[in-house]
Formats: structure tokens, sequence, C-alpha cells
């Protein structure tokens, strides 16, 4: 195989003629980051309120929670991203879908990515979320009823807070799902980091550089998340109860 | 809701299901295959006490999990479809060895001794005592990966392959029914998948009675 290797490339201009590619990676990056933060902003809040529905004693809840994950767990993540991007805008009221469509560009994508990546990750949370609470023993619910606590009480103060400590470490796979699923709003034309370097390879055919600095950034992003995501994990550990093992959880 | 067209669907559905369902099915038996024989073996690399055996696996897998699928080239060039079938197979290899290393390591080591007491070499023991029974009780979880990677098979569309939504993708394009087809693709892999789903709940269901 005839091959040119140039690892110079990264400093030559590229194809918006300002910025090297190397910055341009790096603006990938930049929405990659912004996009899985928005998105997993929405995810968190969304994913924890239909989590909890799906616990409460209140059947219409637990349905709707139900069917919410079923709806958005059996839709491949591409074809949600096409119904926010192409299809939402049709099926709105004239005035505002033309608003949507008027969008400038990295809006445009920007913002049908977010919604869409967040609502489908809402419901993997919620699936964490259900399975923190049922993974605590049903006598801690009955302690909060036993103290007068109301519903919202009892989740507020005994369930939630426990469950989410249970939670975390699938919790932080969960982020790096996140990560690495913007990569697919790059069909609906946001320029996040695969995009950024699938432009390299296409305008400089330098296709191995382009995405072995792809897969470094998503590496370190990667160690980055799991490192911030332990940390947390140990600052918020219950001392003898649940958590890491270095912070004296013994016991189990 | 005026200017839908929902006969574009009637018209074409022979070319989605016989074009574009069918490559998305092989596409996903061919890799799930691949993937799921590759990952037994990575899976045993990874728990071989041998660290050059096991250090290289583990470190394929988590490489593999760190990327993502759409942004991945394939080394050598061999078009389109042969692509794809061989980005996904390495990719699936990674996430089905992570639940074939569950499940051999759910099988008591008192077996692997028991085998290697009645005289069976390495490989002896894994085909005939580890290896049925870790794949009977993982059945359930990997019939769901499987399920995931039916899902991901749409991300072809970037390489303009005539998968199920590339097909109704080119469809919509040519006869600006966008949202007719979308809606339509998306309620055919939802049914699908919940489908799917279900019937490996009520496996699931079945497995764990006999155990």
């Amino acid at each position: 195989m005839n091959y040119n290797w140039n690892w110079k490339i990264f400093f030559e201009t590229s194809a918006d003629g300002r910025h090297t590619w190397l910055t341009t990676l790096f603006i990938g990056l930049g929405w990659t980051l912004t996009t899985a933060l928005c998105a997993g902003i929405i995810a968190f809040l969304l994913g924890s309120a239909l989590g909890v529905m799906r616990t409460t004693p209140h059947k219409w809840a637990v349905k709707l929670g139900n069917a919410y994950v079923e709806f958005f767990r059996n839709i491949p993540l591409l074809v949600q991203l096409f119904l926010w991007y192409f299809v939402l805008p049709e099926l709105l009221p004239n005035a505002i879908g033309g608003w949507i469509k008027s969008m400038t560009p990295p809006w445009a994508s920007f913002v049908p990515a977010v919604i869409g990546l967040g609502l489908f990750t809402a419901a993997r949370v919620s699936e964490q979320v259900r399975a923190g609470i049922q993974a605590l023993s049903r006598g801690q619910g009955q302690a909060g009823t036993a103290l007068g606590l109301t519903l919202s009480q009892r989740y507020r103060f005994v369930l939630l807070p426990m469950a989410y400590r249970i939670i975390l470490p699938p919790l932080t796979s969960e982020t790096m799902n996140l990560i690495k699923n913007t990569s697919v709003a790059l069909t609906i034309g946001l320029f996040e980091l695969t995009a950024a370097a699938r432009s390299m390879q296409e305008f400089t055919f330098q296709v191995f550089e382009a995405f072995t600095a792809a897969t470094v950034i998503y590496i370190l992003v990667n160690l980055i998340t799991v490192n911030l995501m332990r940390w947390i994990e140990r600052s918020v550990a219950v001392p003898g109860f649940i958590g890491p093992p270095d912070v004296g959880g013994g016991g189990h | 809701m005026g200017g839908f067209d929902f006969n574009v669907i009637e018209r074409s559905i022979g070319y989605l299901f016989r074009e574009g369902m069918t490559f998305t099915l092989t596409l996903t038996g061919l890799a799930a295959l691949g993937g799921i024989i590759f990952g037994t073996l990575l899976a045993m690399m990874r728990l071989s006490s041998h660290k050059w055996l096991s250090l290289p696996a583990t470190g394929y897998v988590n490489l593999m999990r760190s990327i993502p699928l759409i942004g991945s080239p394939t080394p050598i060039q061999v078009g389109a479809v042969a692509s794809s079938v061989i980005t996904f197979t390495l990719f699936e290899a990674a996430y089905y060895s992570e639940i074939m290393r569950a499940g051999i390591q759910s099988i008591p080591r008192g077996q692997v001794w028991a085998g290697y007491a009645l005289g069976l070499d390495y490989w002896q023991t894994m085909a005939k005592v580890v290896l049925p029974q870790a794949f009977r009780n993982m059945i359930p979880i990997l019939l769901t990966q499987t399920i995931i990677l039916f899902q991901d098979t749409s991300l072809v569309y970037v390489l303009s392959i005539t998968d199920f939504l590339g097909a109704a993708s080119k469809i919509a394009q040519r006869d600006g029914r966008l949202v007719e087809m979308y809606l339509f693709a998306a309620l055919v892999y939802f049914l699908m998948s919940f489908t799917l789903s279900y019937i490996v709940k009520i496996l699931q269901q079945k497995i764990a009675i006999i155990r």
C-alpha cells in the first residue's frame, strides 16, 4: 500500500482557510462536548423524573414511563435524529416550522441534536434510576412512611440520595456513550469531532492521521470523564455504606 | 396535516424490504456471527493467565469501546459493503466479548478443574464444559446486544449503502416525501425491535424457570 504519511498536516491551513487542521479538530471537540453536556442535562433531569415515575405506586405513571422508554429505546438514534431534524418542522404549524427551518447553520443542527440525544439518553438514564431505587431495601421507603414523610419527601430525602450513589458507575458508562453518540449528529450536519476528522480526510486524504487524532482525543475525553466520575463517586460516598472499596465501604 | 402522501410507502414497500431490509438483516446476521466468534476468542484471551494474551485483548476491547462506531474507517479499501461488515464485526466483537467474559466467569471454577481432572485439555474443557453453559446463560443478553446491533446498522447511512434506512432515505429524497418515509422507517424499526425484545423477555423468564 502506498500511503504518504504526513503528520505535519495538522499544522497546515484547513478548508475554512483560517484555522489549522488541529484547531479544526478541537472546534469539533468543542461541539461534541457542548452537545453532550446540553443533552446530558436534559437526559439527567428527564431520566430521573421518568425513573421516579416508574417506581411510584401510581399505575398510570408507571405505564407512561414504560411507554416512553419502549418508544425511545426501540427506534435507532439516527432515525430519531432524522425525525427531529426533518420531520418535526413539517408537522408543526407553519409559523413555528418555518421559524425552525430558518435557524442559522450551527443551531439548525445543534438544537435537534441536543433534543434528540437528550430524549434518547433520558430513556436509558430512567432505566438506571429505576434500577437504583429498586436496589434499595423496601424498609427504607417504609421507614420514610413511618416517619410521616409524604411520597415526594420520601424520594427527595430517603430514596434518591442513595439511589444516585448506587448508579454512579453505570451513569459513567452512559456519559461515555452519550459523548460517543454525539457523532451520530454529523448526519444532520453538526460539525462535531468525527465530522471534523471526516472533513480533514476528505480534503487532505490523510485518513490515518485524521482518525488517529480523533481516536486519541476520544480516548483522552473518556479517561477524563471516567476519572471525574470516580472523583465524584469518592467524594459523595457514604462511609461504611456504599461506594468504592477504598473509602472504607467494607461489610459487603 | 394536508399535503401528505402516504401512498409513497405503498409504492416503494417492495424496494424498501427486498433491497433495504434484506441488507440490514444480512449485515446484522454477519456482524453478530463474526462478532460472537471473535468476541468469544477475545474473552478467552482476556481471561488467560498469560499476560501477552490478556493485555492485547483488554487493550483492544477498551479501544473499540471508547471510539464511536460512525467515525471509524477500515484500514483497507474493500468497498462500502465489505467495509461495513468488517467495521461492525470488529466493533461488536468488543461488546460481545464483555458479555462472553461475564458468561465464562459465571461458570464455577470447580467445573474447569473437574474438566482437567478428567484429562481434558484447555480447548476440550472450554468447548465441552464451559462455553456451552456460558452461551446458554448469556443468550438473553447476547440477543439484546444483537437488537442494539440491528438498530446500529442504520449508521451505514453515512456510507451511502442501501440498508433499510438508506432505501427509505433515497425514496424520501427522490419523491420529496421525507416526513412520510422517515415516520414509516421509525415505525418499522420500532415494531421489529419491540417484538424481538418482547421475545427475549419471554425467553429470559423461561430460562430462569429451568435454572
